[in-house]
């Protein structure tokens, strides 16, 4: 009983700045974030509709071949006379799903990793960072392409290949935080009425940690979706026949000069999910003033 | 300092031992294997067993590891599989086609990215400071590729301003190599600039706000004197550390950068060698860049203690 009192003492000292409606309130005020964030929306709403929200089915030809922009087809149509509009919605879906499932698989393995480095210190300490070193020692794009190369095309292979390569940066961020803050007064606190572990890192190191993990999520997020576009590029992709916004472009090199608009659409996309990422993850981090971490800045 | 420097050195060793075995191990783990490639899928027994050891692929395991750490220990990197030429001779042929691409971008990045962050700086939530604000934001989420194709359609193939594709050694005039650097640097250099932007900006502006700026206008010094003998020598502390970062950075861009620009240098030697399972070349490139990766960390950490006379490597 005392011990719940005194945490909730302790808890409540900060639930002004942590409570939600603080944090809704800062994130409506920022203009840039609420433009990324309808911009997800959009996209999310996209790759959840997929073809029901496209004008036309996206493997659908029709007999005008590379035709410019017009009413009919609104963003022009490709060599073999299909919608580049309808094809850019469709191709949300693997942006997004690769997007969110990238961050989650990379949160995860990250959190258990960092934590347990920066928790536990010692030699599991040593071994974790030792690791984290070498994966460090590749740039984390090359080193998707190698695990590309490895695990083979495909969905899930991508997915935890730039995973796998992208991990290093959260593992860091996540064991620096927790080695602060369990030198913190209240991880002592809670230390010395007896919690156990699993309760000192759930209850009172992790919600701490969180702010700077959302926004390296953010980062992380951003990334993924460049880096799927990269590997798409470069042959080592999804699938070449499944429409990705890279696969697009991809598919389009050889009408670049004749037709803009296939050399043009696609790319944007990209650039404004990347975008509106960046804007959603700079708001929280001005938010919760996590200063140390410049915008999608990542190896 | 002096101990402190030893143990790094000796991290870092262990760190490209580290990576060399990663890489034996993820080579045996590609699917696919160069002696069928070579000899086709019904190859001539006699042949595939030539091939096996031409390439000693018929040891032990362990003892393809030993020799192979030996080799490359020696810096004997062996033969590409397919060209049949020495690895070492096809590296430094594309070496300096991607070092020249990378420092013509880190040059584009830095000389755009830094004065760009000082005057968003200096001059906060004036028209520079959000027209900076946005440039580096779009380059932050602009695909490396798609820039490079923007590139070559519009300053390339409509303006026809610049040459699009390939590279000529700086031996063949200086002009010639740099003009066809510009249009991959730029493709390469933007991201990277718009982060340094981005950085530079912050930075100065916690600089900025210090009390031994005030005391410097206060004394009566011109503006330019404060930001640059005050301001910048504190405000750009961070800026290095994401130079650390900046080789990363351009190398994950020459990957795709050399491929959007017909460039044969180090990022399209990997990606062909990945691809074709060629193991010797693969291997090769990877030690390079791994050993160029970490010293420069090393070497970064060290320019840190350099510039700021505040941290001192202890332990």
């Amino acid at each position: 009983m005392a011990q719940d009192t005194i945490q909730a003492e302790l808890e409540g000292q900060r639930e002004n700045r942590r409570s939600f409606r603080y944090f809704a309130r800062r994130f409506r005020r920022d203009k840039r974030a609420m433009v990324g964030l309808v911009i997800i929306i959009i996209f999310v709403l996209c790759a959840l509709l997929g073809e029901w929200a496209a004008p036309y089915q996206s493997d659908a030809q029709d007999y005008e071949l590379l035709a410019p922009p017009t009413l009919g087809h609104p963003l022009g149509t490709d060599n073999v006379g299909r919608d580049v509009l309808s094809r850019i919605i469709v191709g949300a879906r693997i942006s997004m799903v690769v997007g969110l499932s990238t961050v989650i698989l990379a949160a995860i393995v990250g959190i258990v990793l960092g934590v347990a480095a920066g928790y536990y210190g010692g030699w599991m300490d040593m071994i974790v960072m030792r690791l984290i070193d070498i994966l460090w020692a590749f740039p984390n794009f090359i080193l998707a392409v190698m695990l590309v190369a490895i695990f083979g095309l495909g969905l899930t292979n991508v997915i935890v290949a730039i995973a796998l390569a992208y991990i290093d940066d959260f593992a860091r961020v996540i064991r620096g935080m927790v080695l602060m803050l369990k030198e913190e007064d209240f991880v002592t606190a809670g230390r010395a009425m007896g919690s156990s572990d699993t309760r000192l890192m759930f209850k009172h190191i992790f919600p701490n940690a969180m702010p700077p993990v959302i926004v390296q999520a953010s980062v992380f997020v951003a990334a993924a979706i460049l880096a799927e576009a990269g590997l798409t590029f470069l042959g080592l992709g999804v699938s070449p026949l499944t429409p990705t916004w890279a696969s697009i472009l991809n598919d389009a090199r050889p009408f670049f000069t004749s037709a803009w608009w296939l050399a043009t659409f696609p790319g944007l996309v990209i650039m404004l999910i990347v975008l509106a990422v960046n804007f959603v993850g700079d708001a929280i981090r001005d938010i919760n003033d996590v200063r140390e971490y410049g915008p999608g800045v990542t190896s | 300092m002096q101990r402190y420097l030893i143990r790094r050195f000796i991290f870092s060793i262990f760190a490209i031992w580290a990576t060399m075995t990663v890489t034996f191990v993820f080579m045996r783990l590609l699917p696919g294997d160069p002696i069928t490639t070579m000899a086709g899928p019904e190859g001539d027994p006699a042949q595939i067993e030539l091939i096996k050891q031409r390439l000693g692929l018929e040891e032990p395991v362990w003892v393809q590891y030993f020799l192979y750490i030996k080799s490359m220990a020696t810096l004997e990197l062996g033969d590409s599989i397919y060209r049949r030429l020495p690895v070492t001779d096809q590296i430094l042929e594309a070496l300096p086609r991607t070092l020249s691409l990378s420092a013509v971008s880190f040059a584009a990045g830095v000389l755009i990215g830094i004065p760009a962050g000082i005057i968003s700086a200096i001059r906060r939530y004036s028209i520079w400071d959000h027209v900076a604000t946005l440039i580096a934001f779009l380059g932050l989420a602009m695909p490396g590729f798609w820039l490079g194709i923007l590139l070559i359609i519009v300053v390339g193939v409509q303006l026809g301003w610049l040459p699009v594709f390939g590279y000529s050694p700086i031996s063949d005039g200086l002009w010639p190599w740099f003009s066809k650097l510009i249009l991959p640097a730029l493709a390469t250099g933007t991201g990277f600039g718009a982060i340094l932007a981005r950085q530079t900006r912050s930075a100065m502006l916690e600089v900025l706000s210090q009390d031994y700026i005030r005391t410097a206008y206060a004394k009566g010094m011109r503006e330019r004197v404060v930001i640059i003998r005050h301001a910048l020598r504190n405000g750009l502390i961070p800026v290095v550390t994401v130079m650390g970062i900046a080789l990363a950075i351009l190398l994950n861009g020459a990957v795709i950068t050399e491929n959007v620009f017909a460039i044969r240098g180090l990022g399209r030697l990997f990606i062909e060698s990945i691809l074709g399972r060629d193991y010797p070349v693969v291997q090769g490139v990877i030690l390079l860049v791994a050993c160029i990766f970490i010293f420069m960390n090393f070497f970064v950490d060290i320019l840190y203690a350099v510039i700021n006379p505040r941290i001192r490597y202890t332990d």
